[in-house]
């Protein structure tokens, strides 16, 4: 069996950390910093920001609204949140910054990787519209390394939208709004004032080209590493310039972060099995220094192509809906406009996604989680994974190691091959109760997972395709499709894609199998070839911890004395059920534990309206939908027993295009090795 | 009445003779003799003798061009010098209309160079095919009216043979108004009001005059001068443009702010339709009978009748008037000065605002200056602008204005509106830079044929916008064009400029001028149409209003029925039905 993995080298990269070893960390830091500003309009101070928002014709309509208090009163309430939210962005603070993160980056990466296409694109575009910078939001370093970045490849650095709670640390919270953060707070709900204040400031920053705009288009850190359901308040604050006529046009410029090992992982991992994450505090961070002397291998920023809006939007929206009425006026949007502002957001994601590198650990990852739960208890936490393959070759082998090392939390490699480590031996308390045992096991489950997660992007239409073809027991396209839409549509918060664009993934599925031989297709059929058999059951065992997990929820809900749910009661219940399940060895997946994974079956129904909210926080459950959608699942059940062997081959049209090699196994079983030639060292 | 008496022309089967055709281009703007060109020392030269710039040497030009399109004196792309008259088609001519027409006596005449003549405006298209000596569809006969019962025997035998009208005035339409349709299979008949250049009457009570409405606006005004009045509509066409042309395409003149635009100084108006004569009974300023009928013929385009006789507002000469101007640091504070100074209602007669480009433009177009002690000040005057106050020169902008009125009032004025200014940053910058500004609107014409020597192709096009669009309009349309552009190939960035030309209470009208170096470009007319295009899309798109003043001819009927909602285009259509169905007015413009 060999698997291997070509990595198209199309972009260049470079690594920012070797060329600091030129400067020296305080050279960098005092570096002439000159960027090519916004030669869009007069030049503008972050001190004018504040006072253009407070005089501006909207913010003057909502206070109007606003009757319960005198209208000095809303004023003043109105600068109390501008103060609060206001970036300071300084230059000595940015060096300050930079100089600290120098220190710090160096110590915890071997590198950090940057395309240089995709700077010099950005450095252009910087100067010719209000650009807006939407990273995937992995971890807390995600920010600080572009600006970084930035201020290293003297491009304007950004105006970054950052949570509330990074600013109430002391200090810290300081340094990083005087770095260009301005704060947003969680839970903006129905205060409209506040609303009002933020989105004037974010539509001035953008109007007045003041500097690049940047924030996570997903809303939240990723706990699990998979993209997120985008969020649009942000996304339509930053478009409704251009789709007024303020400015000529918006740039977004999608940026994928890759992290080898991302700092946070055992946090992630926790917080998903509900042990709550440490509040964001100085001191914290301090403590969290012993994090700080692990090595994390390198990561890739990858800025992707400046986009246009103007020519995205090219006949989806006329601007000329706002002729009529002040364009300052709030109003809701239009049904237009909103179903632009999503579509262009889901874009933005599935643009982070083609951006983001493959590692070669995250495959791993994902033939790790592949091996039979049973297995997994029966071997004393061992399963020989891997076994290098072709000798004479060396790097697959260093890659593996070097893999290995950097993940010695989860895994070691003893003699050619890669163990599973489950856990070191509690020395406290000796008899635990079994519960406590899965949440135990779950830890190193769910962090592999998220490592698997970083690539699923990728298999994830085709694996929805075998899925349909396992489930239907159908050749006809037509009802592939129709199967194919519904499991895109139920899993459309794990799997984001682009609404209204599902023959597009379903014809990208049906290429990638059929480039790597795994189907024949014409106009009304999609064939299993022969090669097909073995590469489908790798797919369909991808989604597997997805379906079996949905299932447990759908159970959960289809229990008698089930009638009514919210989310907060939902979680820990379906915890419950599902560690029962494992332990009873019905469920072989500890993902039905993630919080993330119920969250989103939750979001599901809700939008497939098999909850119905009877009040705040409250839904009645329609068993029957409910056991309805089970059961359609239900057929893909009884997936792949015996484990993959498999041959695939998916030639990516994506900026990375990974070409992925799995050739089927002769002898061993669970022995897989891989080949691969990779471009820039992993 | 005692227009009609004159018989001279009655019995002739040629062009009546002091008709402007004569000393006018048959290829380009304006009067033969005068044009730009490049002398033997390649130094730019205005000739003729008309004009305040003629004769004169224009020493930074030919720097300007270079810089701005990267012409090259070597590169010409020269006009086709005379028409061939075997690349017009022969008439088709309704022998029975003809025979009829004789026995009116009216002249007409069916000379290829005459019918040529009249089957243009001055869009680029048009002028572009004339150089390259193409010649598509034209009239098929000329038609001289000498009055009002001329027109009306003339559209009586038009209704009876079947023939297409097509009322003709100065011949200055940007719209394609004057083009005749393809699809037009009948005989077409120019109906040239150029001899109805009358005024009828005075009214020195009412202060009206009553005009027949081939007369063209220089003419009118200097008539109307010599007995001390003026009507004060000065179109930047008025050198050549009719008072009829006025009426049938809603125009607008520079000083509007005093005298109010062509609907508000018209109070009387006949037009000969093929259902009749239609006026109103009675000259009352104001009146609640219905929609004012008055609005149907104004705009009409030529498609409903031909205006023949119109009674205007007239006021007495201004006792003085003094231009000025404003310099700004930015475009941005100009029109923030602008917008104050109409929500303040003391707009001068005129006042417009260059933006960077186009004050640039303008200082290309200085005459050399003859004396030492001039370039000294002038020299000192961009050192205390750039240097001592800091201004940039690539982002300052300018104002001008001219004040009319009464001595007294128009000083006051005068301080009035630059103290509104300083509040924005202007700075005074005299009263010959203002002047220089409103003679360029009459040269500047002139210019395009110069450029269209050099391979060289432009235009200008207006809107009207709400005083918040203002700026983003401005903007917009502009980096419009110069994408456009570069997106189609246009190897030299487009020249793209604007100036707002009108302010009103609510609002201001905004001009554009867009040209750009074809070399090396196959299609260049094609490219330039969808450029257009695409800029009235912006324009559109940005709040702007299909057309201020141009109208909209065949050039933007695409437009219409967004413009004015499906039952707006039922109503104008229905009014058509009635008035002309058998569209003997069948010029295709509007609807």
């Amino acid at each position: 069996l060999s698997f291997s993995i070509l990595v198209k080298n199309e972009e260049e990269f470079v690594d920012v950390l070797e060329e600091l070893m030129h400067s020296g960390d305080l050279g960098h830091a005092l570096r002439t910093f000159s960027p090519s500003p916004y030669n869009g309009g007069p030049p503008c101070s972050a001190a004018d920001l504040p006072k253009a928002v407070l005089e501006s014709q909207y913010l003057r309509y909502v206070i109007a609204t606003e009757k319960a208090l005198s209208l000095e009163e809303v004023r003043e309430e109105a600068s109390v949140i501008l103060e609060e939210m206001s970036q300071k962005l300084q230059m000595g603070f940015i060096r300050l910054m930079a100089y600290m993160l120098s220190k710090v980056l160096k110590r915890i990466l071997t590198g950090i990787h940057v395309n240089t296409e995709g700077l010099n694109a950005l450095k252009q575009a910087v100067q010719e519209s209000p650009v807006i910078l939407l990273p995937n939001h992995r971890s807390y370093l995600d920010f600080l390394v572009i600006s970084y970045v930035m201020f290293t490849y003297d491009i304007p650095v950004p105006v970054i939208a950052a949570g509330m709670a990074l600013s109430k640390m002391r200090v810290v919270g300081e340094i990083i709004s005087r770095s260009g953060a301005f704060f947003i707070r969680r839970a903006i709900g129905s205060d409209k004032l506040y609303w009002a204040v933020l989105s004037e400031y974010v539509k001035t920053i953008v109007r007045k080209g003041f500097a690049p705009v940047e924030f996570y288009v997903e809303g939240l850190r990723s706990r699990t590493l998979k993209s997120l359901m985008p969020k649009l308040g942000m996304m339509h604050m930053v478009l409704e310039p251009f789709f007024k006529g303020e400015v000529y046009d918006v740039t977004l410029v999608p940026v994928s972060l890759s992290y080898d090992r991302v700092l946070e992982e055992f946090l992630l991992a926790q917080e998903l099995l509900g042990i709550p994450k440490p509040k964001e505090s100085t001191t914290g961070l301090l403590k969290a220094r012993k994090v700080l002397q692990e090595d994390y291998g390198s990561m890739h920023v990858n800025f992707g192509r400046p986009m246009s809006v103007r020519h995205l939007c090219r006949g989806k929206i006329n601007r000329g809906q706002y002729n009529l009425v002040p364009r300052d006026l709030p109003q809701k949007p239009s049904g237009e406009v909103q179903a632009c502002v999503s579509w262009l957001a889901h874009l933005m994601v599935r643009m982070q996604e083609e951006g983001a590198l493959i590692s070669p650990w995250s495959l791993m990852a994902s033939l790790l989680l592949q091996a039979p739960a049973a297995a997994l208890t029966e071997h004393a936490h061992e399963h020989t994974m891997w076994t290098p393959f072709s000798p004479g070759k060396v790097p697959e082998q260093e890659v593996m190691s070097s893999a290995a090392a950097l993940h010695h939390s989860l895994v070691r490699l003893q003699a050619g091959r890669v163990h599973l480590v489950q856990g070191e031996e509690d020395e406290r308390e000796d008899p635990r109760r079994p519960e406590e045992d899965v949440t135990k096991a779950a830890v190193p489950m769910l962090m592999l997972a998220c490592y698997r997660n970083q690539c699923l992007h990728v298999f994830v239409r085709p694996a929805l395709l075998a899925v349909a073809i396992h489930v239907t027991k159908s050749v006809q396209r037509d009802e592939l499709f129709a199967f194919f839409c519904f499991l895109r549509d139920l899993f459309a918060n794990e799997f984001i894609s682009i609404p209204g664009e599902s023959s597009q993934d379903f014809e990208e599925a049906c290429v990638l199998l059929r480039t790597c031989g795994a189907v024949h297709t014409s106009e009304q059929e999609v064939t299993v070839s022969d090669v097909g058999l073995e590469v489908l059951p790798f797919l369909q065992d991808l989604l597997q911890p997805f379906i079996d997990s949905y299932q447990v929820m759908f159970r959960y809900l289809c229990k008698d004395g089930v009638h009514v749910v919210s989310e907060k009661q939902f979680v820990p219940a379906v915890r419950n059920l599902a560690t029962k399940l494992i332990l009873s060895g019905e469920l072989h997946t500890h993902e039905a534990l993630s919080s993330d994974m119920q969250k989103n079956v939750f979001s599901a129904l809700r939008r497939l309206e098999t909850l119905t909210q009877l009040k705040l926080n409250e839904y009645r459950v329609n068993k029957a939908a409910v056991g309805q959608i089970s059961d359609i699942l239900c057929e893909s059940d009884d997936l792949v027993e015996e484990h993959c062997y498999l041959v695939l081959t998916c030639e990516l049209k994506m900026r990375f295009m990974p070409l992925f090699v799995f050739t089927a196994p002769t002898e061993e079983p669970h022995g897989f090795s891989f080949l691969f030639s990779a471009p820039h060292r992993w | 009445m005692y227009g009609c008496s004159n018989l001279m022309y009655c019995i002739s089967e040629h062009a009546p003779h002091s008709s402007l055709q004569e000393i006018m281009k048959w290829n380009g703007w304006g009067y033969s003799d005068t044009k730009f060109l490049f002398n033997k020392k390649g130094q730019a030269e205005f000739t003729g003798k008309r004009y305040k710039l003629s004769g004169m040497i224009i020493p930074a030009l030919k720097e300007w061009m270079e810089g701005t399109f990267g012409t090259n004196m070597q590169h010409k792309s020269l006009a086709t010098p005379a028409l061939t008259r075997t690349a017009v088609q022969p008439p088709t001519l309704n022998e029975a209309f003809v025979e009829e027409l004789k026995s009116t006596g009216v002249p007409f005449s069916h000379d290829a160079e005459d019918r040529v003549f009249r089957a243009h405006g001055h869009c680029l298209h048009e002028i572009f095919a004339l150089r390259e000596g193409k010649v598509g569809r034209v009239p098929d006969l000329v038609v001289w009216p000498n009055c009002h019962n001329d027109v009306v025997k003339i559209v009586e035998l038009a209704c009876k043979h079947n023939v297409c009208l097509i009322p003709y005035g100065g011949g200055t339409s940007v719209s394609s108004a004057l083009e005749c349709p393809q699809e037009e299979t009948r005989s077409i008949v120019s109906v040239d009001t150029s001899q109805m250049n009358r005024i009828l009457w005075i009214d020195e009570k009412n202060l009206t005059a009553h005009m027949e409405a081939g007369i063209v606006g220089q003419d009118l005004e200097r008539l109307l001068n010599e007995s001390g009045y003026c009507t004060g509509h000065e179109p930047d066409s008025m050198e050549f443009s009719s008072l009829g042309g006025w009426v049938a395409t809603r125009a607008s003149g520079m000083k509007k702010n005093i005298y109010g635009n062509i609907e508000d100084l018209v109070i009387h108006v006949k037009m000969v339709t093929p259902q009749g004569v239609v006026e109103k009974s009675c000259q009352g300023p104001r009146m609640s009978t219905g929609p004012d009928i008055h609005h149907f013929i104004m705009g009409s385009e030529g498609t409903l009748g031909v205006v023949t006789e119109v009674t205007m507002k007239i006021r007495p000469m201004p006792e003085y008037q003094k231009y000025g101007s404003v310099v700004f640091p930015n475009f941005e504070q100009g029109v923030a000065c602008l917008r104050e100074v109409a929500r303040q209602r003391c707009a001068p007669a005129s006042i417009r605002l260059m933006d960077n480009e186009q004050f640039k433009f303008g200082h290309a177009l200085k005459p050399q200056v003859s004396s030492m002690f001039t370039s000294f000040l002038e020299g000192l005057k961009k050192f205390y602008i750039t240097k001592f106050k800091g201004f940039d020169p690539d982002c300052l902008c300018v104002a001008t204005l001219l004040f009319e009125g009464n001595r007294e009032k128009v000083l006051q004025h005068e301080k009035q509106v630059y103290d509104i200014a300083a509040k924005f940053g202007g700075l005074a910058a005299g009263e010959d830079n203002g002047q220089r500004g409103y003679m360029l609107t009459f040269v500047i014409a002139y210019l395009r044929d110069l450029g269209m020597d050099y391979y060289v192709i432009g235009e200008s096009f207006e809107t009207s916008v709400p005083w918040d669009r203002v700026l983003d309009i401005c903007r917009n349309v502009k980096a419009r064009i110069i994408r456009e552009c570069k997106d189609k190939g246009v190897q030299f960035q487009p020249f793209s400029t604007c100036r707002v030309t009108q302010t009103y209470d609510a609002g201001a009208c905004v001009y554009f001028y867009f040209a750009f170096n074809y070399r090396g470009l196959s299609d260049p007319v094609h490219m330039f149409e969808e450029v257009e295009h695409a800029a009235r899309e912006e324009i559109l798109a940005n709040g702007g209003s299909l057309s201020h003043h141009h109208g909209v001819g065949k050039l933007r009927k695409a437009w219409m029925r967004e413009t004015v909602s499906d039952v707006g285009m039922g109503m104008l259509k229905s009014v058509k039905d009635y008035v002309d169905p058998n569209n003997i007015f069948g010029n295709g413009n509007l609807l």
